[in-house]
């Protein structure tokens, strides 16, 4: 039995944003499939009592003292940006006509 | 003066440190070796020559004020594209990141610049480190100097076949899962995965971030020591690193090139020592056991009985991790962006941008982690995979009450030729094989040249425990002063 369909695969690319061809979901499908029967010995190991681990080293909340330190200016932080206006990231529409 | 490029790390700093030759005239040659041979290596995605002399100069001119020079000032090293470089063009291999020039340096490369070492630029990769070969870079494939019609590994096939070509004589890659190790052992060089945070990942563009860790790649144990003491140890700015200084690996690569390893136990991990790899490559390995026990060590079997589900689990843990990371290229604050016309919605142009800016492995590994994180199959897949990464911590810390370093190959094959491997994505996977634990225990491992199967190179991995990172150090320089390095043939 496929662990993964070829709608499963649709509803993935639209939680990941990626606006997939039909071509591509055809051999996504059969690619994350075969890579998911394989990963799914993991399911293999008995490991009720086993706590999961998250990172090798403790994580920790990193705090600095509370004060001003050179940081990048506006134009440098909006170097990349594809576009910016009024020294603001501009994005596309967010809202309907409607609303 | 003879071919500098053709020295070590540790021999051209002597001759800047002595003033033989200047920082400039090393760095001037090294970017002539570029401009002879990188049209058929294709291992460097952009060249900073303005950069790179200004850099030497300063060296350069420190040097003639008398001001003291670190151990590697002057050398030219190639970075990885994963790691940022202030105005210089940063894409992590991918095209969502085409022409992107970051506005600030990653702690590596701040180090790099501060120990007076010339970054010269910027090396070929998978893209976003996902990848095994260095096929899936954006910007073409990089071949390996051995035979060029073969991949030099990867993710990092890019610094690895700027050794091996002889374009730079350090580099800095990075391992999630076995990336600078990989195709360290299919170009003949060098690669040390440091101990997940011992090297800080502040400015590194983030795969899986429980994993990632930079490192050195040289074309000796002891450059490679040289260049991991530059850039490791504790930064604030990354809440994983560890506050703790490094390990003495320059010391420990120094104390093994002696050859003497009396007293040194290696276990021989029994799960990688027979099936999954060519009948050469183990050959090589065998070889290499011999010689270890030849110089002292003392050999013995180790079983780790859970590595046999460490690739299963790696590939649910990264994509998962590389699903919440990659989130961030939303085509807003930098990169690519795609169908913005004034109609189009701010998630239409999101996943526009991420469609034509993602190659295929990238968009595979995405949505295999949003499948293992989803509601209903996260506890079979992903909570199952972190579980695994605690028994196969487990096996590391009873192995090494036994021993004090275990040994593998690094790969389970040689080099392969471009295109057997893409159509089929988990046999892609199987090169990372033997690398892949050492990742998810967050230990140090080192690959370094063993032998030659069919021409072509071979590794041999060492891993240590976590922050002992001198010990692989002190194993690999004993077995390289007994089998040599290993050149490739002219190009």
């Amino acid at each position: 039995m496929a662990a993964i369909s070829r709608e499963e695969v649709a509803h993935l690319a639209r939680l990941s944003r990626l606006a997939v061809t039909e071509e591509e979901l055809e051999t996504f499908a059969g690619q994350l499939d075969v890579i998911l029967q394989s990963v799914a010995r993991v399911g293999e190991v008995t490991a009720a009592d086993i706590p999961p681990t998250s990172h090798s080293v403790p994580l920790t909340n990193v705090l600095r003292e509370d004060v001003v330190v050179p940081c990048l200016t506006p134009a440098e932080a909006l170097s990349g940006a594809p576009d910016v206006e009024e020294q603001r990231f501009r994005v596309p529409r967010i809202l309907d006509e409607e609303a | 003066m003879s071919d500098v490029t053709r020295m070590t790390a540790t021999e051209v700093a002597a001759l800047v440190a002595g003033g033989q030759a200047s920082a400039v005239e090393v760095t001037q040659a090294h970017l002539d070796r570029i401009a002879a041979v990188d049209d058929r290596v294709h291992a460097f995605l952009h060249v900073d020559t303005e950069g790179a002399l200004a850099a030497a100069r300063d060296v350069d001119a420190r040097r003639a004020a008398g001001e003291p020079l670190g151990p590697l000032a002057g050398v030219p090293v190639a970075v990885k594209d994963v790691l940022t470089t202030k105005g210089v063009p940063t894409t992590a291999g991918s095209k969502i990141l085409e022409n992107w020039r970051p506005p600030y340096d990653s702690t590596i490369v701040s180090r790099l610049r501060a120990a007076g070492t010339v970054p010269i630029g910027k090396t070929n990769m998978d893209e976003f480190a996902m990848g095994s070969s260095t096929e899936y870079s954006a910007y073409g494939p990089t071949n390996n100097p051995w035979d060029l019609t073969r991949i030099p590994g990867g993710s990092g096939g890019g610094s690895a076949a700027a050794l091996a070509a002889y374009e730079a004589p350090l580099a800095i890659g990075s391992d999630t899962g076995g990336s600078i190790r990989q195709p360290g052992a299919v170009t003949g060089t060098v690669g040390a995965k440091p101990t997940y945070g011992g090297t800080s990942r502040y400015g590194l563009i983030a795969f899986s971030s429980s994993l990632d860790t930079p490192g050195p790649c040289a074309r000796t144990v002891e450059d490679a020591a040289l260049l991991h003491a530059v850039i490791g140890g504790h930064d604030p700015r990354d809440s994983t690193s560890i506050p703790q200084p490094v390990p003495d690996v320059v010391a420990a690569a120094r104390l093994g090139a002696n050859g003497d390893l009396t007293g040194v136990r290696l276990g021989i991990v029994t799960e990688f020592s027979g099936e999954g790899a060519e009948p050469g490559v183990l050959a090589a390995f065998r070889d290499s056991v011999e010689t270890l026990t030849k110089l002292g060590a003392e050999v013995v079997e180790v079983s780790c009985p859970n590595f046999q589900y460490a690739l299963p689990a790696y590939y649910l843990i990264a994509p998962s991790e590389c699903s919440s990371n990659l989130a961030r290229f939303d085509g807003v604050r930098f990169g690519l962006r795609v169908g913005d016309d004034g109609v189009k919605s701010l998630e239409e142009v999101m996943s526009l941008t991420r469609d034509q800016g993602f190659g295929p492995e990238v968009k595979r590994r995405i949505m295999l982690g949003t499948y293992a994180l989803s509601s209903g199959y996260y506890d079979a897949y992903y909570g199952q995979a972190q579980k695994v990464r605690t028994l196969i911590t487990r096996d590391f810390t009873a192995a090494f009450e036994q021993v004090d370093v275990l040994i593998s190959p690094t790969t389970p094959f040689v080099a392969f030729p471009f295109g057997s491997r893409t159509g089929d994505p988990y046999q892609m996977y199987l090169a990372d094989l033997f690398t892949i634990p050492t990742n998810l225990y967050g230990g140090p491992a080192i690959s370094v040249p063993c032998g030659l199967s069919e021409g072509l190179p071979v590794g041999l991995q060492i891993m240590a425990p976590t922050m002992a990172d001198d010990r692989m150090y002190r194993v690999a320089a004993a077995l390289e002063s007994a089998v040599g390095t290993f050149t490739p043939p002219a190009l």
